[in-house]
C-alpha cells in the first residue's frame, strides 16, 4: 500500500476542499482499503468523511427517507422505517456481504464500491477500467459473473452493490456535494454503462462527496431476492429488486418497478419490461413476457449465458410472489 | 480538521489512543496499519487473526465500539479514540463467557484458527438478536426474528472455518442465546 | 468424549500459532511473484525498493544464498533464472515493518523473457505419460483379467468421463514461519506446518545442516488439509532471508499469493467404465485417470487407486497418465487420490444402479468385495455393508421413491442419494517418549502436529489408557522437532503411527516402574520400526457411506444440502467428540467440493483467475445444515494397539458423489462435472 496522510474532515467544506489531486474520501474503507492493499488504488490523501454527521435516517415530509451517506449497511438495515416500509431495502443490504462488513461499510460507499472482476482486482493483468486502454482480458477470459446487459468492447464489469439495485428500483435520488455547490442526481443517472470510459463508474466529478441518499414513499408491496453459488457472503449471480401494485388483488398492474444486479455495469432498471406490465393484467404469463421482452437486449458472453435464464426465472418467481404472497 | 501531514513517499506516522480491553493505548502507527495488524503486531494481542487480509474469512473480528467488524479492513488511524474487544477481553477475570464454555462443550473448534473471531462475532449475534435486528434469514424484515438454526447460520456466515466446525458453532450459539 | 485439552488456550486466544511468538527485533517479508507462466528472468531492479526507508534488504536469483538440491524442486527458491510458473517466488523485500516490506515488493521490477506457456489439462494432451508411481507409492497402471473384453460383452455398461476442477486447501492460518539463527548456527523455526520432523530434516538438508542444528516449533497449527504436509517456499524463504539480514523474519504467505505457491488439488479428468450383469453384478471396472503436475515437482493424484479394492470384479483395469504443465505444483489436498476418483467411481455406480434398477445401496452391498481383489489379500475388517445399512436405517432409505425428478415442493426439486467412502488405514514408524514424574503426573513426548484433528487429545487419551491412570495426570508434548521424531500428520496415519509409539513407550516406562519415583523420574523410549515392518500382511482400510438430501431451485439453479449423514467404520474411536467434528469437517469439505470450489486456470495467463476466498467459495455456515457422522462398532486386532484407523480424510471422500447423486434424484439430470453450480443446473432444468 501506497503511503498516504490521513485528514479527519469535521464538515463538508473541509472534507470537499481537502480532496485535491489524489485524494480519495474514506467512509467505512472496506472496498477502499481492499482496493489499496490490492494496489488498485493509490490515493496519496485520505479524506475521513465519516464523522460529518451523515450519519442518519430522517423522515422526509412526504413520507420517504432521507438517508445519511455515512449511515453504516448495518444501520441502515436495522431502521425500524425501512425494514416495515422499504423491506426491499432492508433485504437487499442484508442479503449483502457479512454482518462485520456492514458493521463498516456506509451508504455512500457501497455506491461507490468498484467491481469484483478478478482482472481489475489484478495489478499484474490489462485492465481498461484500471488502465484504460490496455485491454479487457474479461471479455475472452474468465466472465462468468459479468455482465449481459450493455457491456462494450472495452469492458464486461457488473456493478456488484446489492443494496443499490434496491434503491435503482425504488427511483431514489443522490444528494451530491462538489466544488461547485449542491446537487442531486436521479438514482438511474449515477452509474454509467462502460461504453468507451470503463474507468468511469459514475457520473460524479472529482472531488464529489455523496451526502445523502433521498428515498420517496413506496407504499406496495416489495421484494429483494438474489441468487448466488454459495448460500451467503457471496456476490449476486442476479439479483432483483422489485415492486408490485394492483388495482385490485389478481387484477391489473398500476405500478410496477423492477431491477437486476449482477447483469449489467450498472444497477439494470428493467424499464422495458415495467411498460410492457403497466397496464397489464398481472399473471405469471404477462410476468413471463415482460422479462422476455427485457432481456431480448442481452448479449451474453461464452460463459455467462445462463444469467439470461436466471434473471427472466427471477423476474417471474418474484413478481408472482408480490401478487399472490 | 486533523490531519497527518504529507511527507513524499516515506510512510507517514500518526498518533492514535485506543482502548482495547479495557486498557488504554497511545500509540504512534504508520497510516497503512489496519487495526488488525495495530492489535498484533504492537499491542502483542494476537487473538485475532489474519486469515485474509481482506475481509473475506472474518477470523480478525473485533467488536469496535460494541459492533463486530473485519478488523483488517477498518484503518487504525481512522479509529483514534475507538474502543475495542478482542477474543482476549470477552472472559473476565479467566471466567468463560457462555458461549466460550458452549464452543467447548459443543467441539465448535478444531484447528482453533477462525475461533477467536467466531466467538467475537457469535458476541455480537447474541447482542443482535437482543436488539431484535433482522437478517437475510428473517422471513419478514419488519418482524422481530426468532433465534433459530437458520437465523444462527446465516449470521455467522462471516466467519469461515475451513475445519467444518459449523455444525458445533450452531449449537454452542443456539444453546447461549437460550441460557 | 474427551474435550479438547487445548481448547481453553483457543476460546481465549491464547494459543500461539507460528507467527505469534513474541521476539523481538523482528523483520517482515514481502514475497514478488512471477508475471509470466514460462520464461527466463533477465534482470531484477531492486533500487526502488531498496531506497525505501525501513528496506532491509531485496533478495532474488542473483544474491540469494544458494540451497543444496531436494527432490521438491518448488524448495529450490531464488535458485534459477527459470520461470516455471506464475505466481512463483522470483523475489523477496525484508523491511522493518509489514507495511514497507508489502509496498517496497510491489516497486521491485523484474524483466522477463517470455515463453509460450502450455496451463490447460487435456484427455489428448501430447505429454501425458504414465508416471513411475503414483502418490503413496502405487503404481501407475494394474490390469487383471480382460477388461476390455468383458466389458464390451456385459449386458448392463456404464462407461462415462467425470471431471474434478483444481481445489485449494485454504487452510485458515495462511502458511506462515518466522525463521531466526542463532549465535550458534543453529537455526529455529517458527512454523505452520504438519509435522516438524520432517519440516526440520528437509531444511536441514536444504541448508546442509545437521538436522539437530534445525528446530521446528508447530504447537498450534491453523488448520492444513495436506497443503501444510510437504515444507513449502515460505519456511526456505524465510530461513534464506533471516540468515541475509541477521534478523527474526516472519512471513505469513498472503492469501492470494498461497494459490500459487503452497499447493493445490489438481484437476482430472476421468474415464471410468463398469460392465455388469442385470442383476447389477459388476464383472468389469475400468478407472483411467488424467491429472497435471508442474515442471518443477512431480505429484501424480492416485484417483484410480480406490478402484482397485473398492468392488469385487473378476477383470479390472487401472491407469493413471500426467502431464507436466507451466503451472503450480499440484500437491496432497485432503485424501488426495480417493476424493477426486471416488467421485468418478461412486457417480458411476449410481448411474448402473439408474441402469440396472437395483437400488444404489443394494448394489454396492450385492458388489462388495470379500477379500481385497487385486492383492488377493484379507481385510483387517471391512464394514462397508454395516455402514450402507446403518446410514440407510438412520436415514430414512427404505421409503426413498427411486424415480428422477418427481419430488416437488413449490419451485424446489428434492432428491436424496448414497455414495460409499473408504480410506486406507496405515501406520507408520516412529518413536516416543513416556516420563513418569516425582508427583505422579507423566509427561508423554512425540513430535506430532496437532493440525485441528484433536491429535494432542487423542494421544493423550491413548497414554492415559496404556499407563492406567487417569487423563488428567498426562501433560502432552508435542509440535517441537526436538521432541522424538514423528511422521507428518497426513494420509490419516497420524494418530495410528504416533498412538503406536506412545502405547510402546508407555508400556515400556510401566515395566520400569516399581514403587518410587526417583526426583530425576522414570523415562522410557520406543521406537516402533521393528514393529510396524513386520506386521502381517492385510489390506487395511477405513469404510463409510454418505447420505445426502438436496434440493434445487428450479428458477435459480441452486443446490442446498439441507440434510447429510455419514456413517464410519474406522476401527476404534479413540475420542468420540473430536471424532465426529473430523468426520463432519470432512463432510463439509466435500458439500464445498460438490457444489463451490474450483480454481479457474486463465488459459491466457497460466494463474488461477479467483486467487481470494470472496471468488473461491468454501461453504459458509449458512450452507452447512443438518449434518451428522456415526459409525458401527469396528473391533480390528490387525491395525495397531489401540484397534484404530485414521480419520481424517474419509469424511471427504465419496461425500462429493452422494450430493450428485442427490441432485441427479431431484432433477433427473447427471452432472459429471465439478461443481455442481448454478449456470450448469439452469442449463439442464
Amino acid at each position: 500500500m501506497r503511503p498516504f496522510t490521513y485528514a479527519r474532515a469535521a464538515t463538508e467544506d473541509e472534507a470537499v476542499a481537502a480532496c485535491t489531486d489524489g485524494a480519495a474520501y474514506l467512509g467505512g474503507g472496506t472496498n477502499l482499503v481492499d482496493l489499496m492493499r490490492l494496489g488498485v488504488a493509490e490515493p496519496a490523501r485520505l479524506v475521513d468523511v465519516a464523522h460529518l454527521g451523515h450519519d442518519r435516517i430522517e423522515r422526509r415530509a412526504d413520507g420517504g427517507l432521507r438517508i445519511g451517506a455515512a449511515v453504516t449497511n448495518g444501520d441502515l438495515a436495522a431502521d425500524r422505517t425501512v425494514r416495515a416500509e422499504f423491506p426491499l431495502l432492508a433485504q437487499a443490504v442484508l442479503a449483502g456481504a457479512s454482518g462485520q462488513i456492514r458493521n463498516l461499510a456506509t451508504v455512500g460507499g457501497n455506491l461507490l464500491q468498484r467491481t469484483r472482476c478478478a482482472y481489475f482486482q489484478d495489478v499484474t493483468k490489462p485492465c481498461n477500467k484500471r488502465e484504460p486502454g490496455s485491454g479487457c482480458p474479461a471479455r475472452e477470459g474468465e466472465h462468468r459473473n459479468l455482465a449481459i446487459l450493455g457491456h462494450s468492447a472495452g469492458c464486461v464489469a457488473t456493478h456488484p452493490s446489492d443494496m443499490a439495485v434496491a434503491l435503482a428500483a425504488l427511483d431514489a435520488e443522490v444528494r451530491v456535494r462538489g466544488r461547485e455547490g449542491t446537487r442531486t442526481i436521479p438514482f438511474g443517472d449515477l452509474h454509467r454503462l462502460p461504453g468507451t470510459a470503463p474507468e468511469r463508474d459514475t457520473c460524479l466529478e472529482p472531488g464529489d462527496l455523496i451526502t445523502a441518499v433521498e428515498v420517496p414513499p413506496l407504499r406496495m408491496p416489495s421484494r429483494f431476492r438474489k441468487a448466488r453459488e454459495r448460500a451467503s457472503f457471496a456476490f449476486a449471480l442476479v439479483s432483483i429488486a422489485a415492486a408490485l401494485r394492483t388495482d385490485v388483488p389478481g387484477g391489473t398492474v398500476t405500478d410496477v418497478r423492477i431491477a437486476l444486479g449482477g447483469v449489467a455495469h450498472r444497477p439494470w432498471r428493467a424499464r422495458r419490461a415495467e411498460e410492457r406490465l403497466r397496464g397489464a393484467r398481472a399473471s405469471g404469463e404477462a410476468f413471463l413476457r415482460a422479462a422476455e421482452a427485457e432481456l431480448e437486449a442481452a448479449e451474453p458472453l461464452r460463459d455467462n449465458g445462463y444469467k439470461v435464464p436466471l434473471a427472466r426465472n427471477l423476474i417471474v418467481r418474484t413478481l408472482s410472489g408480490l401478487v399472490a404472497p | 480538521m486533523n490531519s497527518v501531514p504529507a511527507d513524499g513517499p516515506d510512510p507517514v506516522r500518526a498518533e492514535i489512543t485506543l482502548t482495547v480491553n479495557g486498557s488504554e493505548h497511545r500509540l504512534g502507527i504508520d497510516t497503512r496499519a489496519s487495526l488488525l495488524d495495530t492489535l498484533r503486531e504492537d499491542l502483542g494481542l494476537t487473538g485475532a487473526k489474519k486469515g485474509c487480509d481482506h475481509g473475506q474469512c472474518g477470523a480478525c473480528t473485533v467488536l469496535l465500539d460494541g459492533r463486530r467488524v473485519n478488523a483488517c479492513l477498518a484503518l487504525a488511524v481512522a479509529h483514534d479514540g475507538a474502543d475495542v474487544v478482542t477474543v482476549e477481553g470477552l472472559a473476565r477475570d479467566g471466567r468463560p463467557t457462555r458461549l466460550q464454555e458452549a464452543f467447548l462443550a459443543h467441539d465448535a473448534l478444531q484447528c482453533g484458527y477462525c475461533t477467536p473471531g467466531q466467538l467475537c462475532s457469535a458476541t455480537a449475534v447474541l447482542d443482535e438478536l437482543g436488539r431484535g435486528l433482522p437478517s437475510a434469514a428473517t422471513p419478514d424484515p419488519a418482524a422481530e426474528p426468532v433465534p433459530d438454526d437458520a437465523e444462527i447460520r446465516e449470521r455467522m456466515s462471516g466467519n469461515l472455518c475451513r475445519c467444518g466446525a459449523y455444525a458445533g458453532i450452531v449449537a454452542a450459539v443456539r444453546e447461549a442465546a437460550r441460557a | 468424549m474427551t474435550d479438547r485439552l487445548e481448547g481453553w488456550e483457543k476460546v481465549t486466544g491464547a494459543a500461539r500459532y507460528a507467527y505469534e511468538y513474541p521476539l523481538e527485533n523482528v523483520a517482515y517479508l514481502a514475497a514478488v511473484q512471477a508475471t509470466v507462466a514460462r520464461g527466463e528472468i533477465l534482470a531484477v531492479d531492486a533500487e526502488a525498493a531498496l531506497g525505501m526507508p525501513g528496506v532491509l534488504a531485496v533478495l532474488s536469483g542473483g544474491n540469494a544464498p544458494r540451497l543444496a538440491p531436494v527432490d521438491d524442486g518448488e524448495l529450490a527458491v531464488l535458485q534459477s533464472r527459470r520461470v516455471a510458473y506464475r505466481g512463483q517466488f522470483v523475489a523477496a523485500v525484508i523491511a522493518e515493518t509489514p507495511e514497507t516490506a508489502a509496498e517496497a515488493a510491489r516497486h521491485v521490477r523484474v524483466e522477463y523473457a517470455p515463453e509460450a506457456a502450455d496451463v490447460l489439462l487435456r484427455a489428448d494432451h501430447e505429454g501425458l505419460y504414465a508416471p513411475e508411481k503414483v502418490n503413496g507409492g502405487f503404481p501407475a497402471d494394474t490390469e487383471s483379467g480382460d477388461p476390455d473384453a468383458a466389458f464390451a460383452a456385459s449386458a448392463v455398461r456404464v462407461d462415462a468421463t467425470y471431471t474434478t476442477p483444481a481445489e485449494h486447501n485454504n487452510p485458515m492460518e495462511p502458511h506462515t514461519t518466522v525463521a531466526l539463527w542463532e549465535d550458534d548456527g543453529t537455526l529455529v523455526l517458527y512454523d505452520s506446518n504438519q509435522g516438524p520432523s520432517a519440516v526440520q530434516s528437509t531444511l536441514a538438508e536444504v541448508f546442509g545442516l545437521e538436522p539437530a542444528q534445525v528446530r521446528v516449533i508447530s504447537e498450534h497449527v491453523g488448520g492444513g488439509f495436506g497443503s501444510k504436509g510437504t515444507p513449502r517456499p515460505n519456511v526456505v524463504l524465510a530461513a534464506m532471508a533471516a540468515r541475509v539480514t541477521g534478523r527474526p523474519v516472519k512471513f505469513a504467505v498472503p492469501r492470494r499469493q498461497m494459490w500459487a505457491t503452497t499447493g493445490y488439488r489438481t484437476p482430472t479428468i476421468q474415464r471410468v467404465r463398469l460392465g455388469a450383469g442385470l442383476d447389477g453384478r459388476l464383472d468389469a471396472v475400468i478407472h483411467e485417470v488424467v491429472a497435471q503436475t508442474s515442471a518443477v515437482r512431480e505429484f501424480a493424484e492416485q484417483a484410480a487407486v480406490p478402484a482397485r479394492m473398492m468392488y469385487r470384479a473378476a477383470n479390472r483395469r487401472t491407469r493413471h497418465r500426467i502431464v507436466r504443465l507451466d503451472v503450480p505444483s499440484p500437491s496432497w489436498m485432503r485424501a488426495p487420490g480417493e476424493t477426486p476418483g471416488m467421485f468418478a467411481l461412486e457417480s458411476a455406480m449410481d448411474e448402473l444402479a439408474v441402469l440396472t434398477g437395483v437400488d444404489p445401496v443394494e448394489l454396492r452391498v450385492r458388489n462388495d468385495a470379500p477379500e481385497d481383489p487385486e492383492s488377493g489379500l484379507p481385510f483387517s475388517s471391512r464394514n462397508l455393508v454395516a455402514c450402507l445399512r446403518e446410514g440407510a436405517a438412520r436415514f430414512g432409505w427404505d421409503a426413498r421413491d427411486p424415480r428422477p425428478g418427481v419430488r416437488r415442493e413449490g419451485r424446489t426439486l428434492l432428491g436424496t442419494g448414497v455414495a460409499a467412502a473408504t480410506y486406507p488405514a496405515s501406520t507408520r514408524p516412529g518413536e516416543a517418549v513416556a516420563r513418569a514424574e516425582p508427583d505422579g503426573t507423566f509427561t508423554v513426548r512425540v513430535a506430532a502436529a496437532d493440525i485441528g484433528t484433536g491429535a494432542r487429545t487423542a494421544l493423550a487419551v491413548i497414554a492415559a489408557d496404556a499407563l492406567k491412570t487417569d487423563l488428567g495426570k498426562v501433560r502432552m508434548e508435542i509440535g517441537d522437532s526436538r521432541l522424538p521424531r514423528a511422521v507428518v500428520a497426513g494420509g490419516s496415519a497420524g494418530t495410528s503411527s504416533w498412538g503406536t509409539a506412545v502405547v510402546r513407550a508407555c508400556e515400556a516406562l510401566l515395566v520400569r516402574l516399581n514403587g518410587e519415583i526417583p526426583p530425576e523420574g522414570v523415562e522410557a523410549r520406543a521406537s516402533t520400526a521393528d514393529e510396524v515392518r513386520s506386521r502381517q500382511k492385510y489390506a487395511r482400510h477405513a469404510f463409510g457411506a454418505h447420505f445426502a438430501e438436496v434440493a434445487v431451485d428450479l428458477d435459480t439453479g441452486e443446490v442446498r444440502v439441507p440434510r447429510m449423514l455419514g456413517v464410519f467404520a474406522a476401527g476404534r474411536i479413540i475420542n468420540p467428540k473430536a471424532a465426529r467434528s473430523q468426520f463432519v469437517g470432512g463432510m463439509t469439505m466435500g458439500i464445498g467440493m460438490a457444489l463451490l470450489e474450483e480454481s479457474i486456470m486463465d488459459e491466457a495467463f497460466g494463474d488461477h483467475v479467483n486467487r481470494d476466498l470472496a471468488q473461491y467459495h468454501v461453504p459458509t455456515c449458512a450452507d452447512i445444515r443438518k449434518i451428522d457422522a456415526v459409525w458401527v462398532p469396528e473391533a480390528d486386532p490387525h491395525l495397531n494397539p489401540m484397534g484404530a484407523k485414521g480419520i481424517g480424510e474419509i469424511g471427504i471422500v465419496g461425500a462429493a458423489a452422494a450430493i450428485a447423486n442427490a441432485v441427479h434424484h431431484a432433477t433427473g439430470a447427471r452432472f459429471r462435472d465439478l461443481p455442481i453450480t448454478p449456470a450448469r443446473v439452469l442449463a439442464e432444468l
